[in-house]
Formats: C-alpha cells, sequence, structure tokens
C-alpha cells in the first residue's frame, strides 16, 4: 500500500506538468484541467490497488484525465441545453457563451504544450507572485501546502492567489501559445527570471522549513532543465541552469548544522557536490563558446571559478574580477558592482578595492543597504583596521533582519573587537 | 472578444501646440488602422475630468457631487473598444495609444468586455 502511494506521489513529481500541459490546452481552461487531473489521480489509487500498477503510469493516467475531461464536457452540454434560454447574470463563474466546451486531443505535441504553460504561467499581465505560484503549482510537482509552507504564506493566501491568477487568464484570454519571435527574447526572460527567482527562494538562507526550501532548489533546477530541454538554442537557459547547479553544489557546506552562514572562503569543499559542478562547468563552457555571453552565463562562469579552486588560497581572482567587469556593463546593480571591487581587492590589492567601495558609497545611496556595509567591513577587517571593520559590520547588522545574515554579522563583531 | 482600453492622462502637465497636433494625429492613425482591420467597436475623448459630476443613489437618495469619482493625478481620457483574439493582441493595440490627450504623460488600462449571453456576437 505504502509502495503504491510511493509510486503515485513520485508520477505526481515528475509527470503532472507534463501532463497537465496538454491537458490545459484541450480543455481551454486551467480549472477544468486541474480537476481531471486530480480525479483522474484519485481513480489510479483506486484501480492500480486492485489491478496492479499499469506498465506505464503516466500514460495511464493522461488516458483517464482525458475521459475526465469529455465527461465534464458532456455534462456540462447537458446542463446547458436544460437551462435553456435562462440568462445568468451575475454569476461569478461565468463563462463566455463563444466558448468551445468541446474537447480536442489531436495534434501538437507533448513539448509544444509544456512550452506553451511555462509561457502562460509567467505572462506579464500576472504579476510576479503570481508567475511564481503558477509555475510551482502547475508545471512543477508541488502541492499547494509545500508552495505555501516555502513562502511562508497560509495556504489559503496561496490558494487565493492562484485562483485570481487563473481566473485573468481566462477571463481576460491570456493566450496559451509560444509568443511570436519579435516578443520571445524579452518574454523568455521574464521565464528565466521566475525560475531565478524559485531557485533563490529556496537558495537564499531565511527563515522556513529547511526541507522545503531544499525543495523548491530542487524544483528549480528541474524547471531550468524542462527550459533547457525545450530551448536547447539560448545559450542563457544553459546559463541559467548552470548557475543553478553550481551554487546548488555548496549546499552542504554552506551552513553549519546549528544553521550558521559559512563563507565560500571558510567552506569545506569536500563536502560540495562535485558532480553537479562538472555538469554546470560543462553547461556554461559549451554555451559561452556560443558567443552571446548573458548575465546567467557570466555568473555561471564566475560560480565555476570559484568552484576550480581546491581551495579557497588558489582562487583565480582576477579573472572573477574581469568576469564582474563584463558582467556590470551588462548588469548594473549595487550587489555587482560590488562584488566587481571586492574581486579587485583580492586580485589587486586591498586599498584598491576599498577606495572603489567608498567610491560607490559616497553618493549616500547605499548608506541603508547592509551588503554595502559588510563588504567594507570585510576588506577593513582584512587590512587590519578592526576598529573601523567592527563599526561597519555593526552598521550592517542594524540594516538586516535576516537571522542567518545577523548571527554572522555578530561572530564578525565578535573577532574584531 | 472585445477589449476596452480606458486612457488615463495627466491634467496638471501641459504640452506644447506641436505635441497636441502629434497626439491626434497618432490617434487618427490608429483609428485609421483598427477600422480598415475591422477592429474598430467604438473610441471616443472625453471632455476633462472638471466637467464630471458623479450621481450616486443611497436608499433612494440620489447624491450628486461636483467631479469625477475618484480625485487622481491621472484622469480617464478616452476609450478605444477593440475586437482581439486576446490579451498580448490588445496589449498590443494599448502600446499604440498616445495617452497625453489632456496634455500630460499616462497610461493605458486594458479591460475585457464582460460578454453577456444574450449579444449576438
Amino acid at each position: 500500500m505504502n509502495e503504491l502511494a510511493a509510486i503515485v506521489e513520485s508520477v505526481f513529481r515528475n509527470e503532472s506538468g507534463r501532463i497537465i500541459a496538454g491537458l490545459i490546452r484541450a480543455a481551454g481552461s486551467f480549472d477544468r484541467a486541474e480537476e481531471a487531473l486530480q480525479d483522474a489521480f484519485a481513480a489510479a489509487m483506486a484501480s492500480w490497488q486492485t489491478h496492479g500498477v499499469p506498465g506505464n503510469p503516466a500514460a495511464w493516467i493522461t488516458a483517464a484525465a482525458q475521459r475526465k475531461l469529455i465527461d465534464y464536457a458532456r455534462r456540462e452540454q447537458t446542463r446547458r441545453s436544460k437551462a435553456g434560454e435562462l440568462l445568468h447574470f451575475g454569476e461569478s463563474s461565468y463563462e463566455a457563451p463563444d466558448e468551445d466546451m468541446s474537447v480536442t486531443f489531436e495534434s501538437g505535441s507533448c513539448e509544444d504544450d509544456r512550452l506553451r504553460l511555462i509561457f502562460t504561467c509567467c505572462h506579464p499581465a500576472l504579476n510576479q507572485e503570481a508567475q511564481v505560484a503558477l509555475t510551482l503549482r502547475t508545471l512543477g510537482g508541488l502541492t499547494t501546502s509545500e508552495i505555501a509552507r516555502a513562502f511562508l504564506l497560509s495556504e489559503a493566501t496561496l490558494a487565493q492567489r492562484l485562483a485570481r491568477a487563473k481566473r485573468k487568464i481566462q477571463q481576460a484570454r491570456i493566450p496559451y501559445e509560444v509568443p511570436p519571435p519579435p516578443r520571445l527574447p524579452e518574454r523568455l526572460a521574464a521565464v528565466q527570471s521566475v525560475l531565478y527567482l524559485i531557485f533563490n527562494e529556496g537558495y537564499v538562507a531565511t527563515a522556513g522549513d529547511s526541507l522545503v526550501r531544499c525543495e523548491l532548489c530542487a524544483e528549480a533546477i528541474r524547471l531550468a532543465r524542462v527550459l533547457l530541454e525545450l530551448m536547447p538554442d539560448n545559450p542563457e537557459n544553459s546559463g541559467l541552469l548552470a548557475l543553478m547547479l553550481l551554487h546548488d553544489s555548496r549546499r552542504d557546506a554552506r551552513s553549519t548544522r546549528d544553521g550558521q552562514l559559512v563563507t565560500l572562503e571558510e567552506q569545506d569543499r569536500s563536502r560540495w557536490h562535485w558532480d553537479q559542478i562538472a555538469e554546470g562547468k560543462q553547461l556554461v563552457e559549451r554555451a559561452l563558446a556560443l558567443r552571446s555571453a548573458g548575465p546567467y552565463q557570466i555568473q555561471a562562469a564566475i560560480a565555476a571559478v570559484h568552484a576550480e579552486a581546491r581551495k579557497a588560497d588558489d582562487t583565480d581572482w582576477k579573472q572573477i574580477a574581469a568576469l564582474y567587469g563584463v558582467l556590470s556593463a551588462k548588469q548594473n546593480t549595487p550587489i555587482v558592482f560590488l562584488n566587481h571591487a571586492v574581486a579587485i581587492a583580492m586580485s589587486e590589492g586591498l586599498e584598491r578595492g576599498l577606495a572603489l567601495v567608498d567610491d560607490l558609497g559616497s553618493s549616500g545611496e547605499l548608506d541603508h543597504y547592509h551588503l554595502f556595509h559588510a563588504a567594507r567591513a570585510d576588506l577593513l577587517r582584512r587590512m587590519g583596521r578592526t576598529t573601523e571593520a567592527a563599526d561597519a559590520y555593526r552598521r550592517a547588522l542594524a540594516l538586516t533582519s535576516n537571522a542567518v545574515e545577523s548571527g554572522y554579522l555578530r561572530r564578525r563583531i565578535a573577532e574584531v573587537s | 472578444m472585445r477589449y476596452m482600453m480606458l486612457i488615463y492622462s495627466r491634467e496638471d502637465e501641459a504640452a506644447t501646440p506641436a505635441e497636441l497636433k502629434a497626439v491626434g494625429a497618432q490617434h487618427r492613425a490608429l483609428l485609421e488602422e483598427t477600422s480598415r482591420l475591422g477592429v474598430l467597436r467604438g473610441a471616443d475623448p472625453l471632455e476633462a475630468s472638471a466637467t464630471a459630476t458623479t450621481v450616486r443613489t443611497d436608499n433612494g437618495k440620489v447624491m450628486i457631487t461636483d467631479g469625477p469619482f475618484a480625485e487622481t493625478k491621472e484622469q480617464l481620457a478616452g476609450y478605444y473598444i477593440l475586437e482581439c483574439r486576446d490579451l498580448d493582441e490588445a496589449l498590443a493595440w494599448a502600446a499604440k495609444i498616445p495617452t497625453a490627450c489632456q496634455g500630460g504623460t499616462g497610461c493605458v488600462e486594458v479591460r475585457p468586455l464582460r460578454q453577456m449571453p444574450q449579444s449576438s456576437e
């Protein structure tokens, strides 16, 4: 029995995104497709218990869900003909009269459907929170309650967010299609940023259930793999997957058992996942060979350079500084400039790095940015200017509400005081 | 499906006569293009919000106030109703609508029209 539940769960996690993409196209509705899929899983539990698990469980579920959709369409037609000419003003779940209730399963490969689904879930007419929730719920194998836990939301809030997004897709008629070439780059960038957001939500150490956070990273990696598989020619898709793999490879080394942050420099590199590093490096090398380096590829290349050093002292900071230089031309955010300055400090000299950081801070714009003070503090500490370092660490501490970061900053303050 | 493009424009910013002339020309071009393609279902500019009167019925009592419903910087300045295949098509049209009808900068809100069962389209 437990074995059956495990099989059903594995089919749900690994195949539901693939199955539902086709159901949505056939039904023209997220809700009906989800209902059909749920009913099919329920039917599977009952049938497989008596008749045994079929050879291809995913195909069984797909066929069962398609039959459910046809059933709904028949029932709806009967209901309509009975309702006759009655008008339903103000009915909340209003269906457009021209909407075709018939169900079509032919034409179009499963890959096309999954790509359509990704672009619809990440449509710019939906806000980013809705994009993330919808992507995880429909393309990923996470349940509503797992997603809610990962984002520290109540299940009711998340359900409401999903319902609102699906209603908008239906009522405003957000198309279920891969955008045409002129709009593709922009729309693909939106998809990539949703996947990266999901990854970071799992990766950046904040409060919350660590097990679920780990699952978010795994899910983001899985979705990035799907995207790369569907659009293999886009080097940024490779870059994104490589970046995720290279960061995720450090997951066991980047915090202590009691949840304290361990900096890259201090990490026990034998605990890195070298299989992921090898795959990430291969992906980014292949992507960069196509000579259209975007932000994900460059960030992945930086992570790869870090991964190449067996110990922290061997890090090729010169190359990292050069890569941040390229990145800052494409992404002029304070965090990129700060990292660039730190890499210069590590390769050309701490004084020169500190001068760059101070220059960056001279406008006062970064006064409220905790990472600015933390980066300054780290450089001052390395230079032995402990009093100034302690001051800067304290300013950073006052500006962060993240428990893990606070713990790290307190440790540094204790070290330099 | 029909979409309404509601044009919101700032009334407190002044446009030069040349700018207003350009806005007028853009609207005429858009009206010409949408009607040639057979997707234009309606379009009108509105008078400034200073001409608005708001009527509210509360328990049978009619309340009349001078001015628009919402006192915001950007006021409703006009609309288009266009027949579109889906939201992407509607958004592409909306991006072509100039928003400086009342002189200032603005934006366009795109809303699908609810289709009522008895409508014959």
